[in-house]
């Protein structure tokens, strides 16, 4: 199996699963506790809270807030942010995850009013309608660092720049969770004041996450318990899966240019070879700055969810749209927000690679791609 | 050969799809998302649920298959409910699994079948294909009480040539030993019996849902023409109901009349209700049909016994004479002719006094 759906998860790094075994051996106890065992554990969680603060460029760990997941992460910015603010909109881009679109959802049964960001026909935010959110007076802004669809990057420090000169008391979050491997994710260079990680999409294991939040930006908490993370969210720490994240996070940054250049390089030969060689294939947002990982294509007059299964049938994992409940492909949103129309947004593939994706992978799955698309 | 099973969740399926592997095939599984309530979701009652998808895509993990969920809820959507919905409006009894079969499953699915680089196409329906000198014949289940070739009537030569019902020739009893012996999670299923897009209550409460202009009150009228009661909507009769009328008159009274024009319905003792004709439209035949003058057995509506019938008119409007007068069938069911065990063909049932086209 080529495996090219890294972009749904990728493989652990073997120092998150070396983390995460030692971890669960050295580190087991309830990091709340009284005795040594605990403090043992407590010792390892803040250790790991203050490498990942330091990873993102923060000058204190406190702003740290590990979740179960990049969703709850995500759910945690959104609504906590717009539930601590006097004010009652929220907007984001139509291009966001759907933790985001779902999490702002939930709002409008307490009040809120929902407006969303448009996105050229490249799936990068219209700089014209940032001015006009502005306007608006939202309690928060919601912008992805990268799609994790199409793969496109926005121009999150100068959209933040623009937001904060109209009206410096916007929060401002963003989804980096498909952009760490590739992207510097710090405060500094994304200007934001949340930011949404996911341990599983950078070689970390999976059911651990984080939010962090920068100095002076409250949030409401989602889950009540005891006062685990300074109250922000509470319940047991997976020290473990936490210690196991921040290893990835470590390994993966350390890495970002050779994953540029070494995923890049078989991302670039795959495309090439399926758009000069099958006719009517097109990348999506081919001209715009894009994660090196991500290669998304329109097959005009291939249903996708056909190709899917024939890719499957060849040893190809891919993926199109986003699954649903029931594990049936459904439409993309992020297609929709970007102008296609349903027949059209029913012809996208997404194969990502990764950072074990091996040299010559890139050829050797196009070769196969191609051999499925002339068998259709 | 590789076959393509379409596995609903329930026994039949899952057995048929163990079956194909046993004949030693290369076998995909697929369950169709058929419909989904406003949030997308599927449904979580009625048939063909989410629960019903995770049953499927077990039993295909215990069987070692591959498993996908295929999206057909635009087809079905537009083939099956709107449709059904219409009928109901224009007095009529649409037969919705029938639909299905000819315009999803049959149709769509079958062309799938192919582009997904499979041969053969599998249900879990309880009925046999056979193959007679190049000839394929469908034929009764070998469980009478299981018997679905009514609603398989619409397949051609070169449906059946393309398709494969291996529990058609086991009975019931011996589908879920089978699954049992597997060990499969569905031996004990229960099978199911209603509509599948019908989540909660029954369809009435469905096509009030969909079309809330279906409850406008109206008249019940007798033979003769006079006010005898009220009735809360056309659309929740059938030709030949008896029960839920609201009218008390010593003798049983079924519907014999639905009027959605007027919002009226007529009703008549038994006697009234005979008939001795049937009109259908939209036939299509398995092979060759059968010529003016000959009995074959007829069947109207899903759950009766084939009673001889003999051929008075063909074309576009296919006529057939009771040998004994019978309860008129009702308009939007499917007329299904058979020569014994055999499926001859079928169509759907007009109303044969007055000079309609079908909805369906």
């Amino acid at each position: 199996m080529l495996y090219l759906d890294h972009a749904a998860t990728t493989t652990m790094r073997p120092e998150a699963l070396e983390a995460l075994d030692e971890a669960h051996h050295r580190f087991n106890a309830n990091a709340s506790g009284q005795h040594s065992d605990a403090r043992a554990a407590k010792n390892a969680l803040e250790d790991a809270r203050e490498r990942a603060a330091g990873l993102l460029g923060m000058d204190q760990p406190h702003g740290i807030v590990f979740t179960g997941s990049g969703t709850e992460a995500d759910n945690l910015a959104v609504i906590g942010a717009s539930l601590a603010s006097q004010r009652r909109t929220v907007a984001f881009s139509g291009i966001e995850h759907k933790a985001v679109l779902n999490a702002a959802g939930s709002l409008k049964r307490f009040g809120y009013v929902l407006h969303v960001l448009p996105v050229t026909s490249d799936g990068v935010i219209d700089r014209d309608a940032v001015s006009l959110v502005a306007g608006r007076e939202p309690a928060l802004v919601s912008v992805m660092l990268a799609n994790n669809e199409v793969g496109t990057l926005q121009p999150l420090l100068e959209i933040a720049q623009q937001l904060r000169e109209q009206d410096p008391q916007i929060v401002l979050h963003t989804d980096a969770v498909q952009a760490f491997s590739s992207q510097e994710v710090t405060f500094p260079r994304t200007g934001v004041d949340m930011i949404s990680l996911s341990a599983h999409k950078f070689g970390g294991p999976k059911g651990v996450g984080l939010l962090a939040v920068a100095p002076g930006v409250t949030i409401e908490p989602l889950i009540h318990g005891g006062g685990h993370e300074a109250g922000r969210r509470a319940g047991t720490q997976n020290v473990a899966g936490i210690v196991a994240m921040v290893a990835a996070m470590e390994a993966a940054a350390q890495d970002r240019a050779g994953f540029t250049t070494r995923v890049g390089a078989e991302r670039d030969a795959f495309e090439g070879v399926i758009v000069a060689q099958h006719r009517g294939a097109v990348v999506t947002a081919g001209t715009a700055h894009r994660l090196p990982h991500i290669s998304h294509m329109r097959f005009p007059g291939v249903l996708a969810e056909t190709f899917l299964i024939r890719l499957d049938m060849s040893g190809i994992a891919a993926a199109a749209g986003s699954a649903c409940q029931s594990g049936a492909v459904e439409p993309s949103h992020v297609l929709t927000a970007m102008g296609y129309d349903d027949v059209a947004t029913g012809q996208f593939v997404r194969f990502s690679f990764g950072w074990d994706s091996a040299e010559g992978d890139g050829l050797r799955a196009a070769s196969v791609v191609l051999d499925v698309l002339r068998d259709l | 050969m590789r076959a393509l099973v379409a596995m609903s969740g329930g026994v039949d399926s899952s057995v048929a799809a163990a079956l194909m592997l046993e004949q030693g095939h290369d076998v995909i599984g697929v369950t169709l998302k058929q419909w989904e309530g406003p949030d997308g979701a599927m449904p979580t009652a009625g048939c063909c649920t989410l629960s019903d998808a995770e049953d499927a895509r077990r039993v295909a993990a215990q069987l070692d298959i591959p498993y996908y969920v295929l999206d057909y809820v635009e087809e079905f959507t537009r083939a099956v409910v709107e449709p059904f919905v219409a009928s109901y409006l224009k007095g009529l009894t649409p037969n919705p699994c029938i639909e299905c079969n000819r315009n999803v499953r049959f149709s769509a699915l079958l062309e799938r079948t192919e582009e997904l680089g499979c041969d053969v196409l599998v249900t879990g329906h309880h009925a046999r294909i056979e193959n007679h000198d190049g000839v394929f014949r469908l034929r009764r289940a070998t469980d009478p009480e299981k018997d679905q070739s009514y609603v398989l009537h619409m397949l051609n030569q070169g449906a059946l040539a393309r398709i494969r019902l291996p529990v058609g020739e086991m009975t019931k009893t011996e589908v879920r030993g089978y699954a049992a012996k597997l060990g499969l999670r569905t031996a004990g299923k229960p099978d199911s019996q209603d509509i599948c897009f019908v989540t909660s209550g029954d369809y009435r409460d469905f096509l009030a849902q969909q079309e809330p202009s279906v409850a406008a009150p109206g008249a019940v009228l007798d033979m003769e023409g006079n006010v005898v009661g009220e009735h809360l909507g056309t659309a929740r009769f059938t030709i030949g109901q008896r029960r839920g009328i609201g009218v008390a008159v010593g003798e049983a009274r079924y519907v014999v009349e639905i009027e959605p024009a007027a919002q009226t319905i007529t009703i008549g003792t038994y006697d009234d209700l005979l008939t001795e004709r049937c009109v259908a439209t939209q036939m299509s035949f398995t092979d060759r049909p059968p010529a003016l003058g000959d009995t074959v057995g007829v069947k109207t509506r899903y759950r009766s016994e084939a009673v001889p019938a003999r051929v008075v008119a063909t074309g576009a409007r296919w006529e057939v004479a009771f040998a004994e007068p019978e309860p008129r069938p009702a308009p939007g069911q499917s007329l299904v002719l058979y020569e014994g065990e055999y499926v001859l063909g079928g169509g759907v049932i007009v109303d044969g006094r007055r000079r309609v086209a079908p909805v369906l």
